[in-house]
């Protein structure tokens, strides 16, 4: 088996309890809330931290609760309770779809949104152990000075793989944070960089705390996954869309891809192509074709990137054709 | 508790109601109640881990362990060094140390251990073992290792050859002048891994007595036990080899492995005893799994659907050692005679050696690979000459108590049963070709070994043997030597006795793999032990059967003719109110003959063709499958459903049916796995693409099509019962029934495992340019 490399536990009750664990801790330690990215990752060498700040106790995380403006989600909610939660399968059902995706049915009981949005990135050629690592000559990510997916490449390209990212983007979510400097706000737009070594924006020290969905009237959203397996697989491509409808107008429209490189793709040129039209095939073609002319996936997930890349149109017209206007205005 | 004719035993009868229930012994296993290797916690027990070369090919220029033996709590390092013996499971081709002794052949191939009080410290320990390598020139693609001799892996240095196989029977090339359709066309088969939930562990203890006790999850332990005294110069009679239960062989666990060694080395060494679990890593390493093979099948047909020829070129990527390469180059040529097939045939099979992780034996040992490349190219004559590929089979079938053209005698054959019933349960006749674009069903069909005529070490012994032991209380307790895997074949035992001794199925018991408390018997692989150790245990029990009736007829002063045995009881035939129950019975023979006890043995035949290499495929019996699966193939992204498989198989008789019908399940799942899902393979620098099982796709359970299986019983005359294997026979049609489907389906052949969506999408794409060029030349 492969062990995990020694480190040390600490489990606080309270917010503050686990701020000021951060704040004395620094760097050499990693929050965990779940562990079903992070444990792997330290047994293959990819983290090491010398110690772990658990958030599973800390009950003020847990949780989902709306009123008529938010849900807010509480980091620390399990993504088994999100995917089947009324109000995000109601008002946010891209992020219902993504979260009920994730992994397979125990990663899902494990995982937490906080979780999956701090997910590290992930490529062919780091989530492998030391062994493997070390026999290929390591990479830019971790222990090395190469990349292996763009040969001679500077910029490490492993690929944002959380399904929960492109929904929580398109649906306009903010993400709240707290760190011995006190609290602060990201959209989750903002929350990702392009940088694949690290692709978040929060701090190491930084604990998500809560998760904030607008709630629209007339607002529609889908999130697609592709993989090879039923179950368990990291997605080889999502794409979450968003639509908020005028009558039978797209008023707003978001799209992001992602599982193509260290921040996910928001596909703007979309937005301009659908906002003022009623949706239709032909919309749908469109728009499938200008998210297949803006995004490249690499050799960073499976070699079959021209396979990938020919799906993404498909990706987004089944995202598409679920995302049709609401009854309500239709009517109108 | 019917009598029913047994036709294999003309007097006494055996208890006919099911013993056992729907799940059999399964649920036990499946609700953690089983015990495996990596459970069992010795006092004292130290963790060990093998360090594994990152190079493909390299000499091993210097090892230095003083820095890991410094660490606290590491207690010994063992080298090839300490171990310079070759082993290797065919007995004319040892070719791996325990440790590499002076070169490594692939990154993986392991070449020192170190052992320390736990996991972590034996791992950290691994790392401060400083080895020095030479980087040697290597070699991973099959063609390049024929073109580069100089590589020199083969046994002399010489070629990268492992072994070649021709055979010629009939007259090939007339047979193809005369035939009216020729299909010829090149099959590329990606080898698969067998990937058990349970990775290979051992325990190796070495007391102060001196003796040696081995605990290994192996499928094998006689040969296991063979070798660990050959390599380690220890006389059979000190080592002890106990082989726990077993999460999942497939063929992976069929052979020594190097941390059998040295477990045992290193116990020797710090007097500890001493474990070592596979990561799943290692167990890619390890591998032995289902070759690659560039498969070049030339099949001729006479418009009538007459086979007429085949011609078969073949070569095989064998990875860094010999494993069971010898009887897998012959098998790949060697069961493809069955059960249709013309009467010209030739073919040419060679294995070479790459640096990669060694290929061995997965379920359908050798023969999974032709039998695709084969029965697609049946497929392509069929539609050729427009006959029902149903037909096309029935009409070139092998018959009954017949002879191959390769000299194999064939007894029981249920092939053309096989063939009626997935026909008239996937309603084949009215299906077929008629579903709509995107919806396929395909057929195809194969035969396999009920194991192997001669054990792999030429011997005049018995292949497998059981002891009974017979107790007052009326319990009786089966010492056995096959291993039970998962596949069951304690349960089998049971089953037997219980119904020839009228006894419950709780009272019997089976004590099994342990070289120590049970007879040989050699071994869970080629789908031997249903017909071998079933016979064994039918002898034995046969033998006790026969005094108990004895002093049941004494007792009851009637003819021993007339007393049968019932569940509970034996009792005269004519007036059931006159009997004996199973108890007293067992303990009027014990005070008539002493203690109670039989053994029973299986030896096989004289069988096999007049040739050299004419054993080899050689069986007492045959099983027969045929499969017809059906498919969906999403024309946008290239997926392929397999909706469902129909899959019949003679086993010649279901004493387990349960246990029948999940090995039936079992098989079609893996070969619809290997078809659309798992391909083992490493990059042109020796790297395995990824060594886990995120990155090595074993289906979910939602990736599982449906199954539906018929089995078909034709009561082989030799078989225990009437009993074939089912263990492996059912896996090789999925892969190519799946292939057929798919061209029913959408028109496009596969000739290339796996059918990926990417694949077939540009399948689909190149098909539809060429429509569109033909359209444009009109």
């Amino acid at each position: 088996m492969l062990p995990l490399p020694v480190f040390q536990h600490h489990s606080p009750s309270s917010l503050a309890e686990a701020v000021s664990l951060m704040a004395e801790l620094g760097d050499r330690a990693r929050l965990i809330a779940g562990g079903t990215d992070l444990l792997p990752n330290m047994k293959h060498g990819i983290v090491e931290p010398e110690h772990l700040v658990s958030l599973r106790a800390v009950t003020e995380l847990n949780g989902v609760q709306h009123d008529d403006a938010h849900i807010v989600i509480g980091a620390m909610t399990r993504l088994v309770d999100i995917a089947k939660h009324p109000a995000v399968l109601e008002h946010a059902p891209a992020l219902a779809e993504a979260t009920g995706q994730v992994g397979g049915p125990h990663h899902r009981r494990m995982g937490t949104l906080g979780g999956n949005l701090c997910l590290d990135t992930r490529c062919v050629y780091i989530n492998q152990t030391y062994f493997w690592r070390e026999a290929l000559g390591f990479c830019l990510k971790k222990d090395g000075t190469v990349c292996h997916v763009v040969k001679s490449g500077k910029k490490c390209v492993a690929a944002a793989s959380n399904d929960s990212a492109p929904a929580l983007m398109v649906l306009g979510a903010e993400i709240d944070l707290l760190s011995p400097r006190g609290k602060r706000t990201l959209s989750a737009n903002d929350f990702y960089t392009t940088d694949g070594i690290y692709n978040q924006s929060r701090k190491l020290d930084e604990i998500v705390t809560h998760i904030r969905i607008p709630i629209l009237a007339d607002r529609v959203s889908a999130f697609e996954k592709l993989r090879r397996r039923g179950a368990i697989d990291y997605p080889l491509l999502n794409c979450a869309i968003r639509i908020d409808y005028k009558g039978p107008q797209i008023d707003e429209f978001d799209m992001v891809v992602s599982a193509l490189a260290a921040r996910p793709k928001r596909v703007k040129a979309a937005a301009r192509l659908a906002i003022g039209k009623k949706p239709s095939d032909a919309l749908t073609k469109q728009l499938a074709e200008v998210a297949f002319k803006n995004c490249k996936p690499l050799t960073n997930l499976d070699n079959d990137a021209d396979w990938r890349r020919d799906m993404i149109r498909v990706l987004v017209r089944k995202a598409l054709e679920r995302a049709r206007p609401p009854v309500a205005s239709q009517a109108t | 508790m019917s009598e029913t004719a047994a036709p294999n035993d003309p007097g006494g009868g055996r208890a006919s109601a099911p013993a056992v229930g729907r799940h059999g012994d399964m649920l036990r296993r499946v609700g953690g109640g089983v015990r495996y290797t990596d459970d069992i916690h010795l006092p004292g027990m130290l963790h060990a881990k093998i360090v594994r070369c990152p190079h493909p090919h390299a000499r091993i220029v210097s090892i230095d362990a003083s820095e890991a033996l410094a660490m606290e709590g590491v207690h010994g390092v063992v080298t090839g060094k300490d171990m310079p013996i070759k082993f290797g499971i065919i007995p004319w081709t040892p070719d791996e140390y325990p440790l590499a002794l002076e070169i490594a052949r692939f990154v993986g191939d392991g070449v020192a251990a170190v052992a320390a009080t736990d996991e972590r410290t034996a791992l950290d320990a691994s790392r401060k073992i400083k080895i020095e390598y030479e980087i040697l020139p290597y070699v991973t693609d099959p063609h390049e290792a024929l073109a580069r001799p100089e590589i020199g892996l083969g046994k002399r240095g010489d070629s990268n050859l492992s072994k070649h196989v021709a055979l010629e029977f009939g007259d090939v090339d007339r047979a193809f002048q005369e035939s009216d359709v020729i299909s010829e066309a090149d099959y590329f088969f990606e080898g698969s891994a067998h990937a058990p939930i349970e990775t290979h562990c051992a325990i190796g203890h070495y007391d102060n007595e001196g003796l040696v006790t081995l605990w290994s999850a192996t499928q094998v332990p006689h040969y296991v036990h063979r070798e660990l005294s050959r390599v380690l110069q220890l006389s059979p009679a000190r080592i002890r080899v106990i082989q726990p239960p077993v999460g999942a062989g497939f063929g992976g666990k069929s052979e020594p492995f190097d941390l059998e060694f040295c477990v045992v080395k290193l116990s020797m060494i710090t007097g500890r005893p001493v474990k070592i679990l596979y990561s799943r890593e290692e167990e890619f390493y390890a591998h032995r799994g289902r070759h690659p093979m560039h498969m070049h099948f030339k099949v001729g047909a006479k418009r009538d659907g007459t086979l007429m020829a085949v011609d078969a070129k073949t070569l095989i990527d064998g990875g860094a050692y010999s494993s069971f390469g010898l009887v897998t180059t012959y098998y790949s040529g060697q069961l493809l005679t069955l059960p249709a097939f013309p009467s010209n045939y030739r073919f040419d099979s060679t294995r070479v050696f790459t640096n990669k992780p060694p290929c061995g034996p997965k379920r359908g040992h050798g023969s999974v690979q032709p039998r695709f490349a084969y029965e697609v190219a049946l497929d392509k004559i069929a539609v050729e000459i427009d006959m029902d590929p149903v037909l096309l089979r029935r009409k070139n079938a092998v018959e009954p108590n017949s002879t191959t053209l390769n000299g194999m005698r064939v007894t029981s054959n249920g092939f053309a049963e096989c063939l009626d019933a997935v026909v008239e349960a996937s309603e084949w006749d009215d299906r077929r070709g008629k579903l709509p674009y995107g919806r396929g069903l395909g057929v195809a069909a194969s035969s396999y070994i009920s194991g192997t005529n001669y054990p792999i070490y030429p011997n005049e012994m018995p292949q497998s043997a059981v002891q009974l032991k017979v107790d007052r209380s009326g319990r009786v307790t089966i010492f056995s030597g096959q291993s039970e895997i998962g596949q069951g074949c304690d349960q089998l035992l049971r089953v037997i006795v219980a119904d020839e001794l009228g006894l419950d199925y709780s009272s019997v018991r089976v004590v099994s793999g342990d070289t120590d408390l049970t007879p040989v018997d050699l071994g869970a692989y080629s789908s031997r032990g249903t017909f071998m150790n079933g016979n064994a245990a039918l002898m034995a029990a046969r033998e006790v059967k026969a005094k108990l009736r004895e002093v049941v007829a004494e007792k009851l002063s009637c003819p021993i003719k007339k007393i049968t045995v019932s569940r509970g009881a034996l009792c005269h035939i004519d007036d059931p109110s006159r009997s004996v129950d199973v108890t007293s019975a067992i303990q009027l023979a014990e005070a008539k003959f002493g203690t109670l006890g039989s053994v029973g043995y299986y030896k096989t035949p004289t069988l096999g063709g007049d040739y050299r290499g004419g054993t080899i495929g050689a069986s007492p019996a045959y099983s027969f499958t045929a499969h017809v699966a059906e498919v969906d193939v999403d024309t946008e992204t290239g997926e392929v459903r397999i909706v469902k498989i129909w899959i019949a198989h003679d086993c010649g008789k279901a004493i387990c049916p349960v246990i029948v019908e999940g090995q039936m399940e079992g098989s079609a799942y893996m070969g619809a796995a290997e078809a659309v899902l798992e391909e083992h393979v490493c990059r042109a620098d020796g790297m395995h693409v990824g060594p886990s099982l995120l990155d090595y796709r074993i289906p979910t359970s939602l990736d599982v099509p449906d199954l539906e299986a018929l089995i078909i019983e034709s009561n082989d005359p030799e078989g225990p019962l009437g009993a074939k294997e089912a263990g492996e026979g059912p896996l090789h049609p999925s892969i190519p029934a799946i292939a057929n489907a798919i061209y029913d389906a959408v028109g496009v052949r596969m000739d290339h495992l796996p059918f990926t969506p990417a694949k077939v999408l540009r399948a689909l794409r190149a098909k539809a340019a060429a429509a569109g060029s033909e359209d444009a030349a009109e």
